[in-house]
């Protein structure tokens, strides 16, 4: 494998607060190869975006990076600050966020936001903006794209914005996408819409993602392999089919064990015992033990890290007969 | 008898400009149909499902279900009583007292100034009812504890605000509860666990739950009937093994194939085309014809009726 566009190596964030310093996300390595989609998958609280918020330098004071390196493309950019950042953001990075309208401006029109990107990052001349702006749109699938390039944000449909959005992070051809929750606030049906286009953009340009989401059916369909994180840790990471069809931390198996899909039949949804633990009471050893049916005393003190070549931090993962994973 | 009959149930919202805009830019009334003419009915103990996409005009139904909303055109009769039409005060009263709804944020509907104890107990205060220990009981029952009856609903996860909110639409004993959304704002395993509580919960007391969904596998769960909206419109109606093993609206066949699927591992979909058309100005005949592979001309001028297809109904020309 070549090198990975982006390399977030032990990656820690903590939060100063009155009650005690809260580690949102906890020594957290991953790398994303050159046209790789990475799912990056758990419940509201586990830190996934607090993660790719850190790699993006959008971190929320007093949040901020406290251990661990991110390299994008060999170079190291945790410790970036200011203008430097800024390049990066927009440039290197690509952003796509869950709520279209919020991550648009209402008040210039989309051609503007499009043109005012491009003239930030690349060097061209307004024209030429002008014309590739007409083009990003026409390649996301947006009807007559010479018109409503003066068109506000507010006269299209959630589904179009989305698109917008999605030009607008492609525009000045980055290397890395961070697409956090893209599909969430969107129908089905223009959720597959826009699931296929982000594929379709990635691959044809070679961009690496990062697709930052809690559902287990878009993983699955999306990307290609898939990291679990659970209270601020990588609990799995693997290759996607491994990981949904037999997966190895007790975590990743409650998760797919609790979708209605995987209960197909069952009168009962399976379920996983208690709630996530709080930042603020987190618990000793492994974060999953208090919750985890295969928990033994080296558990409650002992949080195995994730081993390079294995899949899951844990020191008893499930085995899996060979036909399982076929 | 059904525990819920909605009959041609019809409503119409006046959504045009102020008067003055009107008068001076020249504008007509600009009138949405949110529902239109849906016929249904939910049997006594049973789990009966709305699901369809934004717009479609399911919580719109829940609301006419509940009496939050008035009926453009068209019924709603709970257990024999017609909630609009119905003159007698003391059996709209008990009409009304047997329905009770759970909404889909947690956060939002919940009081946060008041003490879980008041919030449980007001469907029961509020008819001059004595609340004296049922808070307690109903948050056990609801897996919660009866200290957590002194709390406040910030000190509260998501799910267990809708837990509470669970114990509420329980306290004043319904027989019909209207779940307009409940789980989805909450993360799969915590949706697991309401969903197996909601379960446990009919089972135990006999409740009738109208479910409003847009999330197919949840529905496909929990329902004993389906009902597929779009446009306003109930295009098909039938059991989950029907709907899903034998879809016979095109719309419903266009819906299951683009969910995700978790054994879908790099599955290239042709993606649905179009979106939802606006419904001030619905299509002519059938609402799904623009988007439909299956259109005719008759599909473009008559608007198909429920008609029964293998045990199914469903609102399609072309259906077979």
């Amino acid at each position: 494998m070549s090198d990975p566009v982006l390399s977030i190596r032990d990656l820690t964030v903590e939060i100063p607060t009155r009650g005690g310093l809260l580690r949102p996300v906890d020594q957290v390595s991953y790398d994303i190869a050159k046209g790789e989609i990475l799912g990056v998958v758990g419940e509201s609280g586990a830190g996934k975006s607090m993660a790719g918020n850190a790699v993006i330098g959008l971190l929320n004071r007093p949040a901020k990076i406290t251990g661990g390196e991110i390299w994008l493309n060999g170079t190291r950019i945790d410790k970036l600050q200011g203008e430097n950042m800024r390049r990066l953001r927009g440039k290197d990075i690509g952003m796509v966020f869950q709520d279209p309208l919020t991550s648009l401006n209402p008040l210039l029109t989309i051609g503007d936001q499009l043109t005012e990107t491009m003239l930030q990052h690349l060097s061209i001349t307004q024209t030429e903006a002008r014309k590739r702006a007409i083009a990003a749109l026409e390649e996301v699938g947006i009807p007559a794209a010479s018109e409503r390039l003066d068109s506000y944000p507010h006269e299209f449909s959630g589904g179009m914005r989305q698109r917008v959005v999605i030009a607008l992070a492609l525009c000045a051809e980055p290397s890395l996408i961070i697409a956090d929750e893209p599909t969430t606030a969107l129908d089905v049906s223009v959720q597959a819409q826009i699931i296929a286009l982000l594929k379709r953009l990635c691959r044809d340009r070679g961009t690496a993602v990062m697709l930052i989401t809690h559902d287990m059916g878009v993983i699955a369909e999306t990307a290609d392999r898939v990291a679990v994180m659970y209270a601020g840790r990588l609990a799995e990471l693997g290759p996607v089919r491994e990981v949904i069809t037999a997966p190895e931390h007790p975590y990743t198996d409650g998760l797919m064990g609790s979708t209605p899909l995987a209960s197909k039949g069952l009168k009962r949804l399976r379920q996983i015992p208690g709630s996530m633990p709080r930042l603020t009471a987190m618990p000793t050893g492994c974060a999953f033990h208090p919750r985890c049916p295969k928990a033994q005393d080296i558990c409650r003190h002992d949080p195995r890290p994730r081993r390079d070549g294995g899949r899951a931090a844990c020191h008893f993962p499930i085995t899996h007969s060979a036909e399982e994973t076929a | 008898m059904a525990m819920i009959e909605v009959t041609h149930l019809t409503r119409i919202f006046d959504v045009s400009k102020p008067w003055l805009n009107r008068v001076l830019e020249r504008l007509p009334k600009a009138l949405l149909t949110a529902v239109s003419d849906v016929s249904f009915k939910v049997e006594e103990r049973t789990v009966y499902a709305l699901v369809g996409e934004s717009g479609s005009g399911k919580s719109t139904i829940g609301k006419m279900a509940v009496g939050l909303l008035s009926p453009s055109e068209g019924s709603v009769t709970i257990n024999g009583i017609d909630l609009t039409r119905e003159t007698d005060a003391a059996k709209m009263d008990k009409a009304r007292s047997d329905i009770q709804m759970i909404f889909q944020d947690p956060y939002a509907s919940l009081n946060p100034r008041w003490k879980v104890r008041d919030i449980i107990n007001e469907p029961v205060t509020a008819r001059g009812g004595s609340g004296v220990g049922l808070a307690e009981k109903l948050l056990e029952q609801v897996g919660l504890s009866a200290l957590d009856a002194d709390k406040f609903p910030h000190e509260f996860s998501g799910g267990q605000r809708q837990r509470i909110c669970i114990a509420r639409a329980l306290a004043s004993e319904p027989k019909l509860i209207v779940c307009d959304e409940p789980t989805s704002a909450l993360d799969v395993s915590v949706q697991a666990q309401v969903l197996n509580l909601m379960t446990n919960l009919q089972e135990d007391l006999g409740l009738t739950y109208l479910f409003i969904s847009h999330d197919l596998t949840v529905v496909q769960h929990i329902s004993d009937k389906i009902g597929v909206l779009y446009l306003g419109r109930l295009v098909e109606e039938g059991t989950p093994d029907q709907l899903f093993d034998d879809p016979k609206h095109p719309y419903t066949q266009m819906l299951l194939a683009a969910a995700p699927k978790m054994d879908g591992f790099g599955r290239e979909i042709d993606p649905p085309q179009g979106e939802i058309p606006d419904p001030i100005n619905p299509p002519t005949g059938c609402a799904f014809h623009p988007r439909c592979p299956l259109a005719t001309r008759q599909c473009s001028a008559e608007r198909p009726v429920m008609r029964e297809l293998r045990g199914a109904r469903v609102a399609c020309h072309e259906a077979t």
